[in-house]
C-alpha cells in the first residue's frame, strides 16, 4: 500500500514555525515534518502530544532497580554468602553503586530500545525518505493526499506561506 | 520561538519594597529574638531537653564526664548561642555567596537563558559582607572560650601541658589562630572584592550599554571562579571540619559546596517566584522556571551523591578515626541524632527527587515552591548535623537554634529587598537579554 505526499520544502525554520500554524489553522492535517535540527516550538506548533517516553523510562529504572537488587541480595546473601570487610551478608550501602549503575543502564538502553520501536527507525537496506535534502538545509513538511486533494489548491497555501517549492512523492512503505 | 509573532519590548522595572513587606522581615527578627530568649532562658533553668547534663556543664566540669572533649568552658546557654550563631552563619554567608558563584558561571558558558534572573543572583550575595564580618567576630569570641574550635584551646599544641593532643599538636602547622584569620579573611575578601566587581560592571552596563561590559565580566568571572574553586573547600575545612578536629574527610569540601550550591538554587527560586507572584518579572516564563528545577533536582541528587561516597567510603573501610565522626550521627549521645541523620536524606534526597521528577511538577510554581523550602530547610538541618555533634555533644536544642535562624533569616531577606530595588529587575543592556526572554524548554 503506498501512500501519495505533497512536500513543501522550505529554507528558514521561522518561516516553517509560521507556515505550520497557518497550515494548519487552515484545516489541512500535517503527517510529519523533516527538519535537519531540532527546532524549538515545533512540537507545539504541530499540536504533537507529550511523549510517554519518561513513563517507560520510569518503569525501565525500577526494573533495573529492582534486578540489582534482587542479583546482590541473593548472590551474596543466599546463594554463596561471604564476608566482606566484617560487614553482614546483605549489606545494604555496598550494594547502592551496583544498583545506581543497574538503573541507569537499564533506563538508557531500555529507552533507545523504545524510542526506535515506536519511531520505526530499525536498521534496513532501503530507509524510506521523502526528500534527501532534510537531512542538510532544507525543511520538509509531507502532507498526505487522497483521492480528494486539490494539488493545485494544497500547491497555492504552501507557496503563500513560504515554500520555496512543492513536489509530489508517492512512497511505499511509510 | 513560538511567540514570534508579537513582540513586547522589554523595559527596565522596578521592585518597590513596601513598608509593609519590610514591617513582615521586622516580625521575623522579632519573632527570632522573642524564641532565642525563650530558648535562652529555659537553657540557663537548666530546663529543656538538656537538664542533667547542662547543669554539669554549666559548673564548669572541666574534666571528666564528657565523650573525648571535656573542656567546656562557657555555660551551656552560652555555648549554644554561639554555636548556633556560627552554624546560621556559615549557612547563610555559603547560600549568600552563591548567587555570585551562579551568576559567575552563566557568564562563562555564554549562558542566555538566566539574563532574566540575573538581579536575583546579584541582591543574594548582598549577604556575603555581613556574614563574613560576624563570621570573623564570632572567631574572636570562640577565643574567649573555646565554644566552636577545640584546637583552639590554649595548651592544646604544647607538649606537657594538661591540655596537650598530640593529633592535634601535629596538625599546628595549618590550625594556628594567626593563620586561620587570613585564611577567612582572604576567603571573605575574595568572595566580597568580586560580588563588588560584578555587580559595579551590571550596574553601568544599565547605564551605557554596549558590549564591552559582558566581556570584562566574562574575565572577571572566570578569574573569581578558579578562586572559588579554592577558597570554598578551603572554607569548609576551616569553617566546619576543623570543628571535628580529630577527624579529616578528603570529600568535605565537596560536601558543604554540594550543600551552600543547592540551597543558594533554592533560594533564587524561591525569590524568582515570589517576584512572579508579586507581579514582577513579566518575561520569566515556565521555561525558565522548568530549567531552575532542573538545577534543583540535579544538585540534590549530586549533594547526595558525595555524602554518599563520604559516607560508603568511610562505613566500608571502617577506621576508628574515620567512623567516629558517623558513630555521633548514628546511635552516638544516646541516639540524639539518629533521626536528623535519616530526617537529612529524606528532605533533602528522597523529597525532591521523587517530587521534581515530572516535567509539570518543575513548571509550576506551587510545587517548586514546596521544594524549595524543604531544600533551604533541609541544608539548613544538613548544616546543624555537622555543626552540632562535635561542639555540643548531648547538650543540642532546637529553640535557641531555630531563633537565631529567624533572626539570620529576616537580617538576610531586609538586606537582599534593600538591594533588589537599587536597580532595575531586568538588565536592560544585557546582550542576552532577548534570548532570556525568548527562552523555552
Amino acid at each position: 500500500m503506498s501512500k501519495r505526499f505533497a512536500l513543501g520544502i522550505f529554507e528558514d525554520e521561522d518561516v516553517l514555525l509560521h507556515a505550520i500554524e497557518n497550515v494548519r489553522e487552515a484545516g489541512v492535517k500535517i503527517y510529519e515534518v523533516f527538519s535537519p535540527f531540532p527546532v524549538h516550538g515545533i512540537d507545539d506548533a504541530l499540536g504533537i502530544e507529550r511523549s510517554r517516553l519518561p513513563i517507560a523510562a520510569f518503569f525501565l529504572g525500577m526494573t533495573g532497580l529492582s534486578f540489582a537488587l534482587w542479583m546482590q541480595i541473593y548472590m551474596l546473601g543466599f546463594d554463596w554468602p561471604m564476608i566482606i570487610g566484617g560487614k553482614p551478608h546483605i549489606a545494604l550501602p555496598a550494594f547502592i553503586p551496583v544498583a545506581f549503575e543497574l538503573t541507569v543502564f537499564f533506563t538508557c538502553h531500555g529507552m533507545v530500545i523504545t524510542f526506535y520501536t515506536i519511531s520505526n527507525l530499525y536498521p534496513r537496506w532501503k530507509t524510506p525518505v521523502l526528500d534527501v535534502r532534510a537531512t542538510d538545509d532544507k525543511f520538509v513538511m509531507a502532507i498526505e493526499m487522497n483521492e480528494k486533494t486539490d494539488l493545485n489548491r494544497l500547491t497555492q497555501l504552501l507557496r503563500a506561506n513560504g515554500a520555496s517549492e512543492v513536489n509530489e512523492k508517492e512512497m511505499s512503505k511509510f | 520561538m513560538a511567540t514570534l509573532t508579537h513582540q513586547e519590548s522589554v523595559t527596565a522595572e522596578y521592585l518597590e519594597v513596601s513598608s509593609n513587606t519590610r514591617k513582615r522581615f521586622i516580625t521575623i527578627i522579632i519573632a527570632g529574638v522573642v524564641l532565642l530568649v525563650i530558648g535562652l532562658i529555659l537553657a540557663a533553668m537548666g530546663g529543656g531537653e538538656s537538664a542533667h547534663e547542662g547543669a554539669a556543664a554549666a559548673h564548669g566540669a572541666t574534666s571528666a564526664g564528657h565523650e573525648g572533649t571535656a573542656h567546656h568552658g562557657s555555660p551551656i546557654w552560652m555555648k549554644r548561642l554561639l554555636v548556633s550563631l556560627w552554624h546560621n552563619n556559615v549557612f547563610f554567608t555559603g547560600v549568600s555567596v552563591i548567587g555570585t558563584v551562579f551568576m559567575a558561571i552563566q557568564y562563562v558558558a555564554y549562558a542566555g537563558w538566566s539574563v532574566l534572573i540575573k538581579r536575583v543572583n546579584e541582591a543574594l550575595s548582598a549577604w556575603v559582607l555581613p556574614g563574613g564580618v560576624i563570621l570573623v567576630l564570632l572567631f574572636g569570641l570562640n577565643l574567649i572560650n573555646n565554644d566552636i574550635f577545640h584546637w583552639t584551646l590554649p595548651g592544646i599544641m604544647t607538649k606537657g601541658s594538661a591540655n596537650f593532643d598530640p593529633i592535634i599538636a601535629g596538625k599546628s602547622g595549618f590550625l594556628s589562630v594567626p593563620f586561620y584569620l587570613i585564611r577567612t579573611i582572604s576567603y571573605i575578601t575574595i568572595w566580597v572584592v568580586f560580588t563588588n566587581k560584578l555587580r559595579t560592571l551590571s550596574l553601568q552596563e544599565d547605564l551605557n550599554g554596549g558590549t564591552e561590559y559582558f566581556h570584562k565580566s566574562i574575565t572577571t568571572s572566570a578569574l573569581f571562579l578558579v578562586l572559588f574553586a579554592v577558597t570554598s573547600s578551603m572554607s569548609a575545612w576551616d569553617w566546619v571540619m576543623s570543628i571535628d578536629t580529630h577527624w579529616f574527610s578528603t570529600m568535605f569540601g565537596w560536601y558543604v559546596f554540594a550543600s551552600w550550591w543547592v540551597s543558594g538554587i533554592a533560594a533564587t527560586t524561591l525569590c524568582v517566584i515570589l517576584l512572579k507572584q508579586a507581579g514582577y518579572l513579566r518575561f520569566i516564563q515556565a521555561g525558565h522556571l522548568h530549567d531552575l528545577g532542573k538545577f534543583m533536582f540535579g544538585f540534590s541528587i549530586f549533594w547526595t551523591y558525595v555524602w554518599f561516597s563520604q559516607f560508603m567510603l568511610i562505613w566500608y573501610a571502617n577506621l576508628p578515626e574515620e567512623a567516629v565522626y558517623f558513630n555521633q550521627r548514628l546511635g552516638g549521645f544516646n541516639g540524639q541524632y539518629t533521626w536528623l541523620f535519616f530526617f537529612n536524606l529524606l528532605i533533602n534526597f528522597a523529597f525532591p527527587f521523587l517530587v521534581l521528577m515530572t516535567r509539570d511538577a518543575k513548571r509550576q510554581m506551587i510545587m517548586l515552591k514546596i521544594v524549595c523550602i524543604a531544600i533551604l530547610i533541609g541544608h539548613w538541618f544538613d548544616f546543624y548535623l555537622m555543626i552540632m555533634p562535635a561542639t555540643m555533644q548531648a547538650n543540642n536544642g532546637f529553640v535557641i537554634e531555630f531563633g537565631v535562624a529567624l533572626v539570620f533569616l529576616g537580617s538576610f531577606l531586609l538586606l537582599m529587598t534593600k538591594r533588589l530595588s537599587q536597580a532595575s529587575l531586568v538588565p536592560v543592556h544585557h546582550p542576552f537579554l532577548d534570548e532570556s526572554v525568548h527562552h523555552t524548554t
